[in-house]
C-alpha cells in the first residue's frame, strides 16, 4: 500500500463518515420503533433529544462528504508520478478497478446526503414531525452505500502498487506498459455536445422559471434538472474542459480543479452540485404538500429550492459560457482524434 | 388561558426509584390575575411550574395555551412559543457570572437574531424602569441581592412575554426588597400581563393583590 | 437570512466571551490541539519539500545511466560497451562517467570523488567542456546545480571540495590533504576551491578530482569506467532504448531516470506516511483528551447552560454555540501551528528533528529547505487533525445541549 499522508487522510475521513453514519443509523433504528409523538414519555423525550444527535451527526457527514469528495481528486492527482503513463487523476483513478466505481459512488452519496439535509429540514419545520419516519428509512438507505463506499475506497488505495524499481535488476516493464492509464477519455463530439448542453438547459431554466411562477410541473423540473446534471457532467468532459485548458485533445474533467487553472474546477462542481441538489430535493419533498403541519411553509420552502436551483444552474452556464468566449481556443470544425 | 387536563408527571418510569410528581392535576390558570402556588416542599410546586411555563412535557394529560395544544409539542416549538409567551424568575436571579449585566439581559432574545441597535435600547430602556441602568456596563458579581433580582426581572421582559412565572421569588430577599417586588408585580397585573407565583412567604400569598390562591400537596391540589 | 447572521454573530460574541471566562481550561487545550498541528505540519513540510528538491534535482540527471552487474553487485563498466550502446538507433550521446567512495579514518567520514564530466574521459561529441553547472532553463522554479565550481579550476594533483568536509576537516583552498591511495602510497591533492553553499544538500561530501587523479588514487585502468550516461534523442524511445541496450549487453543495467524519480517519491511518501502513522498515536491521545474535556463540564458551565435553556435558547442554538466554540479553538490552533510549523521547517531547519534525522551522518549538510507548501498539505492536515477533534466532540457537545431547561429552576442555592 501507498503509506502517503494524503492517502491516510482519504481513509481516515471515510472512516470517520462510515462510523458517524452507523453510529447515526443505530439511534434511526430506535426512533423508527418506538417513536410516539402524542406519547409524553420519558422514552419519547430521550428519542426527541437523540434527533438533534442525529441532525449534527448527519449535517457532519454531509460537509465531509463535500470536502472529501474533492481531496479524494486532489490524492489521485498527487500520486500520479508513482504511475507509468498516468498524467493526471483521470489516469491514475485507472490503476486499479476501484478508482472510478468509488468516485461514482462518492458523487451519488453526496447527493443523497444533501436530499436528507433537506428532507430534515422541512421535516424540522412541523411542529409533529410528520416526516419522521420516511426520513429514517432513508438514512437507512443510505448508511450501506455510505459504507459501500468506504470499502470501494479502502480497496482502491490498498491494492495500488506504485511502478518503481523494486530490485536491484532495475525494472523494464515500464516499456511493458504503453497503454490503458493514459489521460485520454472517453469524449463525444464537441460540438454536437455544445448544442445539446445549451439546449438541455434551456428547456430545464424554462421549465424552472414556469414552475416558480404558476407552481406546476414541479416534478418535471426535477428530473430535469438530474437529467441537466449528467448532461453537464458529460459536457465537461467532452468540450468545456477543452476550452478551459485550450487544448482540443485534454479532456481531463479532474485537472480543472488545480492550481494551473485558478482552481477554476471547484466553483464549476460547486455550482453543479448545488443545483441538482436542490433540484431533486422539489422531487423529494412534493410528495408532501398536503401534509397538515407543513402547509405553511412547505410550499414556500419548494419555491425557494427551485429558486436556488435555477440560480445556481443559470450561474454554471455564465461561467461555461464566459470560458467558452474568453478562450484562445476556437473549435470550427470537428476533429476526430 | 392555561389549561391544564389531567396532567400527570412521572420521573424515572419503570426504575425502581419511580417517582410521580404530579398526580391528576386539572387547573385552569385565568387571564389578567395574579395566581399563587402555595404547597410544602416536595408537593410538586417546581414542577407544575415548569409545565405551566412550556418548560417541560407532562407525562401525560393535556395543556392548552390560549385554547391551543401544546402537549406534545416537540422542544423546537415549544421553545419558541416560551421565548414570545414567559418571563421567567427563579428563586436565584441566575445571571451569568463574568459578563455584563446588559449583555446577560439581552441574552433571552439573541436566538431571535433582532437588531443589535434596537436591542441594546430595550433592554436600556427595561434597565432605567427599574433604576438599575447605571449599572449596566457592570459585571453581575457587583451587584447587591437587590439590583440582581431587579436585573432578572429586566432579562424576563426582554422579550415583552403576557405571562410572568416568578418562582419563590422573595426566599432570599429581606423584608423592604419582598415589598419592592410585589409593587413590582403590581405594575405587571396594571399592564394587563398575567402573574404565577410560586411561594410559602405569607408576604407573598396574603398579599392584597393575589387573586388566587392554588394549594398544592402530594402532587395534588387541595380543594 | 439577515436574523440568522445577526444570530450567528450573536452566539459567536458569547461564545467568545465564554472561552475568555475558563482561560485555564481552553488554554491547555489549545496549546496541547497546536502542538499536535504542529508536529504533523513540520513533519509533512519537511517530507514534502525534501521530495520537490529531490525531484529537481533528479529532473536534469541523465536520462539512463547504464552500469555492469556481476554476481548481482556493481561492477566496473568496461569502455569496450560504450561503443555497442553508440550503435543502437536513436541514443544521441554516450559519456563515461568516474566516481567512487572513499573512506576518510581520521574523521570517519565516506567522500563521494567525481570526475566532472569531460574532464579526462573518453567522449567524442565536442561539446564544450568549460561548463559544469546544469540549469533548466525552461523551469520556473529555481535552477538546482549539482555542483557550482565558483570559477575554481580543476588541474591534476588539485580537489574542489563540498562544504561539509570543509567543516569536518576544518580546511579550505589551499591547504593540503593526503589520500591513501589503492597501491599503499600517500597521494597529496592542493584544495583549489570549496564548492557553493547553495548546493549543499547534495554536494555537501562530494570532492571533484581530474580523471587521471581519479584512476591513480583507485588504481582503475583506462579501459574501464564507473558507468555511462545515455541521452537519447525522442524521449518516447527511452525505455525501448533501454530494453536494447539490456539485450546486447547482458551483464548491462540500464536505469531510467524516471524509474529513479518514481522510486524517490515512493520512498519519500512511505516515509512521511511512516510518521503520520506514527504520530498518530499521539493524535489519539489528543482526541481522547479532547473528548474528555468536551464531556467534564463543571458544575458551573452546567448551570449557564441550563439558564440559557431556562431563558429561551433551544438546544440547537447551545449546539451552534458550541460548534463555534470548536471552530474557534480549532482554527486558532490550526493557523498557528502550522506557521510556527513553517517557521520551525524553513527559518530553522528543523531543529527539533535535526538529531532525528542527522543519525550517524557526520557530513551533514546545513541547508536551506525551499518553502514549499500547497493547498494538498494544508487540506490533509485539515483532515488528519480538525476533523477527528471535531467528530470526537460531537456527542459531547450534543450532551451538554441537551440538558434541562427546568434544572435552571431546581437550582435552589449556591
Amino acid at each position: 500500500m501507498i503509506l502517503h499522508p494524503t492517502v491516510i487522510a482519504n481513509l481516515l475521513a471515510a472512516y470517520i463518515s462510515s462510523f458517524m453514519v452507523l453510529y447515526a443509523l443505530f439511534y434511526g433504528v430506535q426512533i423508527l420503533k418506538y417513536w410516539d409523538i402524542e406519547n409524553g414519555h420519558e422514552l419519547q423525550l430521550v428519542l426527541e433529544r437523540k434527533t438533534y444527535l442525529i441532525s449534527t451527526l448527519l449535517g457532519y457527514v454531509f460537509g465531509l462528504q463535500l470536502l472529501s469528495l474533492f481531496l479524494y481528486i486532489f490524492t489521485a492527482d498527487s500520486l500520479t508520478p508513482l504511475f507509468v503513463g498516468s498524467m493526471c487523476a483521470a489516469g491514475t483513478l485507472n490503476v486499479d478497478a476501484f478508482g472510478y466505481p468509488t468516485l461514482v459512488l462518492k458523487i451519488v452519496n453526496f447527493i443523497v446526503a444533501g436530499l436528507w439535509l433537506v428532507l430534515n429540514y422541512a421535516d424540522n419545520q412541523g411542529y409533529d414531525y410528520p416526516l419522521i419516519k420516511k426520513k429514517y428509512l432513508l438514512l437507512a438507505i443510505i448508511a450501506p452505500f455510505i459504507v459501500l463506499e468506504t470499502i470501494l475506497e479502502s480497496a482502491y488505495f490498498l491494492s495500488m502498487k506504485a511502478d518503481v524499481i523494486t530490485s536491484c535488476c532495475g525494472s523494464l516493464f515500464s516499456s511493458e506498459r504503453t497503454t490503458g492509464l493514459g489521460s485520454e477519455m472517453a469524449a463525444l463530439p464537441a460540438l454536437t455536445m455544445q448544442r445539446i448542453f445549451y439546449g438541455v438547459m434551456f428547456c430545464t431554466l424554462a421549465s424552472g422559471i414556469f414552475f416558480y411562477i404558476k407552481g406546476l410541473g414541479g416534478y418535471f423540473y426535477a428530473a430535469s434538472s438530474l437529467l441537466m446534471f449528467l448532461v453537464s457532467l458529460v459536457s465537461i468532459v467532452s468540450f468545456i474542459s477543452l476550452y478551459i485548458y485550450e487544448l482540443p485533445t485534454h479532456h481531463c474533467p479532474f485537472c480543472i480543479i488545480m492550481e494551473e487553472y485558478h482552481y477554476l474546477g471547484y466553483l464549476l462542481y460547486s455550482l453543479l452540485f448545488g443545483a441538482v441538489v436542490s433540484g431533486i430535493g422539489i422531487a423529494a419533498l412534493s410528495p408532501f404538500r398536503q401534509v397538515e403541519s407543513l402547509k405553511h411553509m412547505l410550499n414556500g420552502f419548494i419555491r425557494k429550492l427551485a429558486l436556488a436551483s435555477l440560480i445556481l444552474y443559470a450561474a454554471f452556464t455564465a461561467l461555461v459560457t464566459y470560458e467558452i468566449v474568453t478562450s484562445s481556443l476556437v473549435i470550427a470544425y470537428e476533429v476526430v482524434y | 388561558m392555561i389549561e391544564l387536563v389531567n396532567v400527570k408527571k412521572v420521573f424515572n418510569a419503570g426504575n425502581p426509584s419511580e417517582f410521580s410528581a404530579l398526580n391528576s392535576v386539572n387547573l385552569l390558570i385565568e387571564e389578567n390575575q395574579v395566581t399563587v402556588l402555595k404547597g410544602p416542599s416536595g408537593s410538586g410546586k417546581t414542577t407544575l411550574l415548569s409545565i405551566v411555563g412550556c418548560m417541560s412535557r407532562p407525562s401525560a394529560g393535556r395543556v392548552k395555551l390560549q385554547g391551543r395544544e401544546i402537549t406534545s409539542l416537540p422542544e423546537r416549538f415549544l421553545t419558541d412559543i416560551r421565548r414570545k409567551t414567559f418571563g421567567f424568575i427563579f428563586q436565584q436571579p441566575n445571571l451569568i457570572k463574568g459578563i455584563s449585566v446588559l449583555d446577560n439581559v439581552m441574552l433571552p432574545a439573541y436566538p431571535l437574531g433582532e437588531k443589535r441597535v434596537h436591542l441594546k435600547n430595550k433592554a436600556m430602556k427595561g434597565l432605567a424602569a427599574l433604576n438599575i441602568a447605571n449599572k449596566a456596563a457592570s459585571k453581575v458579581e457587583w451587584l447587591s441581592g437587590g439590583e440582581a433580582q431587579r436585573a432578572s426581572i429586566v432579562r424576563a421582559l426582554i422579550n415583552d412575554p403576557y405571562i410572568i412565572i416568578a418562582d419563590e421569588p422573595t426566599a432570599h430577599l429581606d423584608t423592604k426588597l419582598s415589598y419592592r417586588f410585589m409593587e413590582i408585580i403590581e405594575t405587571f397585573k396594571a399592564e394587563g400581563k398575567t402573574v404565577i407565583i410560586t411561594s410559602h412567604d405569607p408576604l407573598v400569598y396574603d398579599s392584597s393583590m393575589v387573586d388566587r390562591v392554588v394549594n398544592l400537596r402530594d402532587g395534588q391540589i387541595e380543594v | 437570512m439577515r436574523h440568522w447572521i445577526e444570530k450567528q454573530r450573536y452566539i459567536i460574541d458569547f461564545t467568545l466571551s465564554s472561552l475568555l471566562r475558563r482561560k485555564v481550561k481552553n488554554v491547555g487545550l489549545l496549546a496541547l490541539y497546536t502542538l499536535i498541528v504542529f508536529i504533523l505540519a513540520s513533519t509533512m513540510f519537511f517530507t514534502y519539500s525534501i521530495k520537490k528538491e529531490a525531484s529537481l534535482i533528479l529532473k536534469d540527471s541523465p536520462e539512463i545511466v547504464v552500469q555492469k552487474i556481476v554476481a548481482g553487485r556493481h561492477d566496473l563498466f568496461p569502455v569496450s560497451y560504450i561503443d555497442t550502446i553508440k550503435k543502437i538507433r536513436g541514443v544521441a550521446s554516450v559519456e563515461s562517467r568516474l566516481w567512487g567512495y572513499y573512506y576518510d579514518s581520521l574523521v570517519g567520514a565516506n567522500y563521494t570523488l567525481l570526475t566532472p564530466p569531460r574532464n579526462g574521459s573518453f567522449t567524442d561529441t565536442g561539446k564544450s567542456t568549460a561548463k559544469t553547472t546544469v540549469i533548466d532553463n525552461e523551469s520556473t522554479d529555481s535552477s538546482k546545480p549539482l555542483f557550482e565550481l565558483n570559477g575554481a579550476v580543476l588541474e591534476p594533483g588539485t580537489l574542489i571540495i563540498g562544504n561539509g568536509i570543509a567543516r569536518l576537516r576544518a580546511i579550505g583552498t589551499g591547504d593540503y590533504m593526503p589520500f591513501l591511495a589503492f597501491d599503499g602510497n600517500v597521494l597529496n591533492f592542493k584544495i583549489t576551491g570549496v564548492l557553493s553553499s547553495q548546493s549543499e544538500l547534495v554536494s555537501s561530501d562530494l570532492m571533484l578530482i581530474t580523471g587521471e587523479d581519479f584512476r591513480k588514487l583507485f588504481g582503475i585502468d583506462n579501459s574501464y569506467v564507473t558507468d555511462v550516461t545515455v541521452i537519447v534523442n525522442n524521449p518516447e524511445e527511452i525505455a525501448m532504448v533501454a530494453s536494447k541496450i539490456k539485450k546486447r549487453l547482458p551483464q548491462a543495467r540500464p536505469i531510467i531516470r524516471d524509474e529513479i524519480l518514481r522510486t524517490y517519491d515512493s520512498v519519500f511518501n512511505w516515509r512521511g506516511g511512516m510518521m503520520i502513522v506514527i504520530f498518530s498515536a499521539a493524535v489519539l491521545a489528543f482526541v481522547i483528551f479532547a473528548w474528555d474535556k468536551a464531556s467534564g463540564l463543571s458544575a458551573g458551565e452546567r448551570r449557564e447552560i441550563g439558564i440559557l435553556k431556562a431563558v429561551g435558547w433551544e438546544t440547537s442554538d447551545v449546539i451552534q454555540m458550541k460548534f463555534w466554540e470548536g471552530a474557534i479553538i480549532s482554527l486558532t490552533a490550526f493557523f498557528t501551528g502550522v506557521i510556527l510549523a513553517y517557521i520551525h521547517v524553513f527559518f530553522t531547519g528543523s531543529i527539533v528533528f535535526e538529531p532525528a534525522l542527522k543519525g550517524w551522518s557526520n557530513l551533514y549538510p546545513n541547508f536551506k529547505l525551499t518553502p514549499f507548501i500547497n493547498l494538498e498539505q494544508l487540506t490533509t492536515l485539515f483532515f488528519l487533525t480538525v476533523v477527528p477533534y471535531t467528530v470526537a466532540t460531537i456527542v459531547p457537545i450534543w450532551r451538554a445541549a441537551t440538558i434541562d431547561p427546568d434544572s435552571a429552576m431546581r437550582f435552589t442555592g449556591e
